[in-house]
C-alpha cells in the first residue's frame, strides 16, 4: 500500500538526490579552495570571543563537517579564563563586591612619594 | 581592434585581425570535448570561416580520430614548436570542410615537453591567419590545461549533467577567470530521463555554473556512428542535433539565434508510462 501511494505521490527522484550532493559538494568545494577566507572568519571569531573571555588564540580550531543534509562548522575554541583581559568600556552593572586591583596610575605614584619618606 | 582605430590608419596600414582563439575544456574527462570540438570545428567552416583546430592533448591524440584524419597526419604540433617543421606542413587539411585544418597532438611525447611560451606564440601565429583557432583541451588541470589555455582568449566548457561533471566544471571555471568569458555547452543530455527526474536538467545544472549558455546537446545515437566512421555529424543538416551544432556555431559567430534545446520526443508508451505514474526512481 505504502509503495503504491508512493508511486504516485513519488518519492525523491535521483536527479534531486544528485542536486543535493552537488551542492553539498561544491560548498566543501569552495571552502577548501578559500583558505585565506577561513583564516579570517577564525581571527574574526576569535577577536569577538576574546572581548568577554580569554582563549587560547593557538589552539582554535575550526572544522567544516558534512552532515547527512547539510554542512557544519565546528568550532573548538579553549578558554584559559574567564577574567576579561580587557574591560569593556561600558560601566558593569553590577558594581564589585570584591576590591580589584587598583588603577595602574596609583601604583606608579605609590614609589614616588614612597621616595621622599625614606629620604627624611 | 581595428574598427575603433582612426579611419586614415586604416585605410593606410590596416592592422591584421585576428581570429578568435577558443580552448574547448572541461576538467572532467569523457564528457565530449574532442567530440565537440571536431563538430563545432566543422559547423564554423561549413560557414565559410577558416578554421585551425589544435589538439592539445599531448600523449593521447585523438582529434585526428574524430575528424577522420588519422591517416593522414604526419607531423604534430610538437616537430612545430620545436622547429623541426613549419606550421604549413604540419597543418592537416580536412577531408571534408576546405576551410578547415588540424594540428595534431604529438602521441608518442609527453605534456610536459610543451614549451608554455612557445605554444602561446604559436597560438597567435595561428590567429593570424585563422577566424578561429579551436583549441581540445586535455582532461585534468594540469600542465597540459595550462599549456592549453595559454593562447587562448576565450572558452567554451563542455558538461555532461552529472554531479561529478558539474562539479569539475566549477573548479575549472574558477581557474580560468572573468579573463576566458567562459561558455557552456550541455553535452548528452536525455530529455526523457530528464522528464522523469532522472536525470539533472540545464536548470539544475546552470543554477550551480550561473554561465552563458551556448547550447545543448543531446545524447543520440548518431553521436557515436559519426564519430565511428571519422565524419563528423555537424556535416549534415538533416538532424536535430546536427542543428544543435549549426545553432552554436552560429551563436559563437555572433549571430542571435536562439540556444539549441534537445525536445522531448514523447512515445505513446511514455505517454501512457507517465499517465499511470511511472515509478520514480
Amino acid at each position: 500500500m505504502i509503495d503504491w501511494v508512493k508511486k504516485i505521490f513519488g518519492g525523491p527522484t535521483s536527479s534531486s538526490t544528485a542536486k543535493e550532493r552537488l551542492r553539498l559538494v561544491l560548498m566543501t568545494d569552495h571552502l577548501a579552495l578559500a583558505p585565506d577566507i577561513i583564516e579570517n572568519m577564525k581571527r574574526d571569531l576569535i577577536d569577538v570571543i576574546s572581548r568577554y573571555v580569554e582563549v587560547d588564540r593557538d589552539k582554535v580550531e575550526v572544522n567544516f563537517e558534512r552532515e547527512d543534509r547539510a554542512l557544519a562548522m565546528l568550532a573548538n575554541i579553549p578558554i584559559v579564563s574567564v577574567n576579561r583581559p580587557n574591560p569593556p568600556p561600558e560601566p558593569p552593572r553590577v558594581p564589585p563586591t570584591l576590591s580589584g586591583p587598583p588603577p595602574r596610575r596609583r601604583r606608579r605614584k605609590k614609589p614616588q612619594t614612597q621616595n621622599p619618606a625614606t629620604a627624611h | 581592434m581595428a574598427m575603433h582605430q582612426p579611419l586614415a590608419q586604416e585605410v593606410t596600414a590596416p592592422a591584421p585581425k585576428l581570429g578568435r582563439a577558443i580552448v574547448v575544456t572541461s576538467g572532467k574527462g569523457g564528457v565530449g570535448k574532442t567530440t565537440t570540438t571536431a563538430n563545432l570545428g566543422t559547423a564554423l567552416a561549413q560557414r565559410g570561416a577558416k578554421v585551425a583546430l589544435v589538439d592539445a592533448d599531448v600523449g593521447l591524440r585523438n582529434l585526428d580520430i574524430v575528424l577522420g584524419l588519422e591517416s593522414r597526419v604526419k607531423y604534430h604540433v610538437l616537430d612545430v614548436l620545436e622547429d623541426k617543421v613549419s606550421l604549413d606542413e604540419a597543418l592537416v587539411p580536412d577531408k571534408h570542410s576546405e576551410t578547415l585544418v588540424l594540428l595534431a597532438a604529438a602521441q608518442a611525447r609527453e605534456k610536459d615537453e610543451v614549451d608554455t611560451e612557445k605554444m602561446r606564440a604559436l597560438m597567435q601565429r595561428l590567429r593570424e591567419h585563422y577566424d578561429y583557432v579551436l583549441i581540445d583541451c586535455p582532461a585534468g588541470i594540469e600542465l597540459g590545461f595550462k599549456n592549453a589555455i595559454v593562447g587562448a582568449d576565450e572558452a567554451i566548457v563542455v558538461c555532461t549533467p552529472e554531479v561529478s561533471a558539474v562539479r569539475d566544471v566549477d573548479r575549472v571555471v574558477g581557474l580560468l577567470g572573468n579573463r576566458f568569458k567562459p561558455q557552456l555547452i550541455i553535452n548528452r543530455l536525455r530529455p526523457q530521463l530528464v522528464k522523469k527526474g532522472k536525470m539533472l536538467s540545464v536548470e539544475d545544472v546552470n543554477a550551480i555554473l550561473r554561465l552563458p549558455l551556448l547550447g545543448v546537446i543531446a545524447d543520440e545515437p548518431e553521436i557515436i556512428i559519426t564519430t565511428n566512421k571519422g565524419e563528423p555529424l555537424a556535416l549534415r543538416h538533416d538532424s536535430e542535433t546536427a542543428n544543435a551544432y549549426h545553432a552554436i556555431a552560429a551563436r559563437i559567430a555572433g549571430e542571435d539565434v536562439a540556444a539549441p534545446a534537445p525536445e522531448l520526443k514523447e512515445s505513446l508508451i511514455d505517454k501512457l508510462g507517465s499517465f499511470f505514474g511511472g515509478k520514480r526512481a
